[in-house]
């Protein structure tokens, strides 16, 4: 195997290699950064061009556009609060409050230094233990990923503080309702279509996050009046394209870098989820082990909480390569196009490859740490300039928001009625958000919603028709037990407040 | 340093040789109706490759589309009616349409329900043969092995495919167990979002046996055993593999992949096509990707397309009547 790395570093710094590196994740972290542009339709471009590559090289440039668009795909999230690539839907929840607060630069910069300890976190544990980790990949059974679902559901637990239970409970509830609409993928019939053609794919998901963030958050700001002259006045650009850290902030950081690249990297590995469920569990994870001072943070412009799932979808989307590569499964869209690529060249992924192929294999993991370093350098110093996108005036800002947020869906399905549609959806979140529904457990209840259905029905066959899976998989047993702890221990902690206030009331 | 300069010079002058040269259909964008991996994602890709490799195109591009076990990208192509896109699609279409199932039914009442008639058909290129899998560490070593298991308990045998109910997955599997003299509705057929997942699951051990084309089964290497495929003959690329023919269990079933254009598609555009798939199967760059995926070639084009696709829709209708998958 030592061997096989050493191959592996002398392919992977070959100077021809190094150029892919950098454009690759050049040109991910450009794609990441536009609203609705994803890397699967890039790297499936990109296809037909890399013929006539060397496999190695093709691969390389391939995982550096994928991994530069979960780098870059922060940056609209944190500034427009419109995420372009599900994984970094959470990262808008305390990136976005935090380019609010005028600290752009800031959020910017604590997300690249978490994509990039994630990433190259992530990256060691390939390293050393590629081969072995395919046994984790397959560990998890259609129960298990329920399970996991399940757990990641909890995370709406973060916005149903202060009153807000009922509501943040309706909202997910309407967000796993939207995500039955359309064909079921288990027994193909059609559902809360209406018989429209339109509806019987499905509402996508670029669709629904544009509608209720970036769009109703444009028209909110046409509705504040007052916030339309507000042109970074209050705040000195100095300090919006600030990108310095104090020591504090840095070591807040860490010890959230160290457990969320952990489970990212773990989540990832699962064929059946990914770096969206991974950002989902860190930043629930990570709000559910602050302490009651610092959970009151999040979701209002946390460092830990936009920490939390930077790192978390990085280390994932390195992780996913444990199943391509020593399975030959693919565990997302992404991956599945670069299982293609690699079939194309005569390549077949599996537990030989590392055998077969050592060049290949190692070549591509260790470009991930040379990639990771690139796109830091290549980030840093942009960041000052990208924030102050914020300093453009709102009268200018906000239509620009609305263009990108509308081309953005338009491109997905080039379909009028999407377009309609998504006017209809943020003007509803607009009068939503007006009446104070949190938005982001209906972004959580659709996004896991399908998942859910689709693993429980599954489950469900497998045992005839019995739920005693739950107790007969240990990972599901763990995963409930894991469960109800949080529940026990949110419920524990309100009533722990509610003595104290009612003390505090006493005295 | 100086092999850099080489590699990328000479990718320039690849590409620009490539754009110089004269063809009919320049670009070409191929729609999969389902989710890359599987055995249409391969087929068009693979035929995308072999068009670029033997310069009959000079670009072409690739669209994931899922859902419906086809039936989005279908409605997709009549809806919009786009114009150099060709859509991979295979046996499905046949059986959805006899199945009417929801996907496949038109809004518009006029239509009815939608099947090969409402697109371009172009070609009919290649065959896959179903197969039957099992983990290689499995208890079954023939498919005699997992009949009598069956027997003993059908609910023991989870048999885990890409599509849907009522999909050719499923009825790959049932066929077989049919013909083997078992009953096929009792088998428990437990349905995955693509062909990737199907494969995890059956791997992760969730099921036993998982149904699927022989293209996407030999995929999976030495992981898994080849209890059997639905051919008559062992194909010349896999002479390991036996077929359930030669077990005594007469299930024949070929999936057949082919191209389709939106409706209304421009009848010089279609003969043009349909020339340049024929042209293809004689290249070696299409022996190397039709190899590699143990397919075999079974070219029908223009209205010899249609007649054959006619012929499978009462073949097909008989034999899901006898699986009770239609009244």
């Amino acid at each position: 195997m030592n061997d096989g790395i050493l191959i592996g570093l002398e392919t992977a710094f070959a100077g021809y290699n190094i150029f892919m590196v950098v454009v690759g994740c050049f040109a991910g972290t450009i794609i990441g950064m536009l609203p609705g542009l994803g890397p699967m339709s890039a790297i499936a471009l990109m296809i037909p061009i890399t013929y006539g590559f060397d496999p190695a090289s093709a691969m390389i440039l391939m995982a550096g556009v994928y991994y530069g668009a979960i780098f870059g795909g922060s940056t609209s999230s944190i500034l427009i609060n419109a995420p372009g690539v599900a994984g970094t839907v959470s990262s808008s929840f305390d990136g976005y409050p935090m380019a609010q607060r005028g600290e752009a630069g800031k959020a910017l910069a604590i997300a690249a230094y978490a994509s990039f300890s994630g990433g190259t976190i992530a990256a060691i544990f390939l390293l050393v233990a590629a081969p072995q980790l395919a046994k984790v990949s397959l560990s998890f059974h259609s129960a298990d990923y329920f399970a996991l679902m399940c757990v990641g559901l909890l995370s709406i637990a973060a916005f149903a503080s202060k009153g807000q239970f009922l509501k943040a409970m309706i909202m997910t509830c309407f967000g796993l309702a939207l995500a039955t609409v359309g064909q079921d993928s288990l027994s193909d019939i059609t559902r809360f279509a209406f018989g429209n053609i339109n509806l019987m794919d499905g509402i996508s998901f670029v669709l629904l996050v544009m509608a209720t963030f970036a769009m109703s958050e444009a028209f909110m700001i046409i509705f504040k009046k007052t916030d339309i002259n507000f042109k970074a006045s209050d705040v000195s650009k100095k300090k919006l394209g600030s990108i310095k850290l104090s020591k504090a902030e840095i070591k807040e950081m860490v010890p959230v870098i160290g457990r969320t690249s952990i489970l990212g990297f773990l989540v990832g590995v699962l064929p059946g989820a990914g770096a969206t469920i991974a950002s989902f569990l860190a930043w629930g994870f990570e709000r559910g082990i602050a302490s009651a001072k610092d959970k009151l943070k999040f979701g209002k412009g946390s460092i830990k909480g936009l920490t939390a799932p930077e790192t978390a979808n990085n280390a994932a989307c390195t992780g996913s390569f444990v199943p391509l590569l020593t399975l030959g499964i693919p565990g997302s869209g992404t991956t599945a196009v670069m299982l293609g690529a690699l079939l194309s060249f005569g390549i077949q992924p599996g537990p030989r490859l590392y055998v077969d192929q050592p060049e290949l294999f190692w070549a591509v993991i260790v470009s991930m740490y040379i990639g990771n370093v690139v796109l830091l350098v290549l980030n840093l110093p942009l960041i000052p300039y990208i924030a102050r996108i914020l300093a453009v005036p709102k009268n200018i800002l906000v239509p620009l928001v609305l263009f990108f947020s509308v081309t953005g869906v338009y491109l997905i399905s080039f379909n009028n009625f999407d377009i309609y549609f998504m006017a209809i959806v943020a003007l509803i979140s607009l009068v939503l958000r007006t009446m104070n529904f949190p938005m982001p457990p209906l972004i959580l209840g659709f996004i896991l919603g399908g998942m859910l259905e689709e693993n429980l029905r599954r489950a469900l066959l497998i045992n005839d028709g019995s739920f005693s899976f739950m107790i007969d998989r240990p990972i599901s047993l763990g995963l409930f037990i894991v469960m109800i702890l949080i529940v026990l221990m949110q419920v524990y902690q309100i009533i722990k407040n509610r003595q104290t206030n009612s003390r505090d009331e006493l005295t | 340093m100086k092999n850099i300069y080489k590699k990328i010079i000479s990718t320039l002058v690849i590409s620009a040789a490539l754009s110089t040269s004269a063809v009919a259909i320049e670009k070409l964008h191929f729609v999969i109706p389902g989710g890359a991996g599987g055995g249409w994602d391969g087929t068009a890709r693979g035929t995308g490759e072999a068009l670029l490799k033997s310069g009959l195109l000079e670009q072409a591009s690739f669209e994931n589309m899922s859902g419906g076990g086809g039936g989005k990208a279908l409605a997709w192509l009549i809806r919009t009616q786009p114009e150099n896109t060709v859509m991979v699609q295979s046996t499905p279409i046949v059986l959805r349409s006899i199945g009417r199932r929801a996907s496949y039914v038109s809004t518009d009442a006029k239509s009815g329900v939608f099947s090969y008639k409402d697109v371009t058909p172009i070609a009919g290129i290649i065959g896959d043969f179903g197969a039957i899998v099992v983990l290689s560490d499995s208890p079954y070593q023939t498919f005699a092995d997992l009949v009598a298991a069956y027997n003993a308990d059908p609910k023991s045998v989870k048999m885990a495919g890409g599509s849907t109910r009522g999909s050719m997955d499923h009825l790959i599997g049932a066929l077989a167990f049919q013909a083997a003299g078992a009953n096929p509705n009792d088998v428990v057929y437990i349905p995955y979002d693509g062909g990737g997942k199907a494969m995890a699951g059956l791997l992760s051990g969730e099921t036993q046996v998982l149904s699927t084309g022989l293209s996407e089964a030999v995929g999976l290497g030495g992981q898994v055993r080849i209890l059997g495929i639905t051919a008559d003959e062992r194909s010349a690329d896999f002479p390991s593999i036996p077929t359930l023919k030669e077990q005594g269990v007469d299930a024949y079933f070929v999936n057949w992949r082919g191209f389709f254009g939106a409706p209304g598609m421009d009848a010089m555009d279609r003969y043009e096509l349909g020339k340049m798939l024929t042209e293809l199967q004689t290249t070696p760059e299409w022996e190397v990707v039709r190899k590699r995926n143990g397919w075999v070639n079974i070219l029908n084009t223009g209205d010899d397309f249609i007649a054959f696709l006619e012929k499978q829709t009462e073949e097909m209708t008989v034999l899901m009547k006898q699986l009770g998958v239609i009244k």
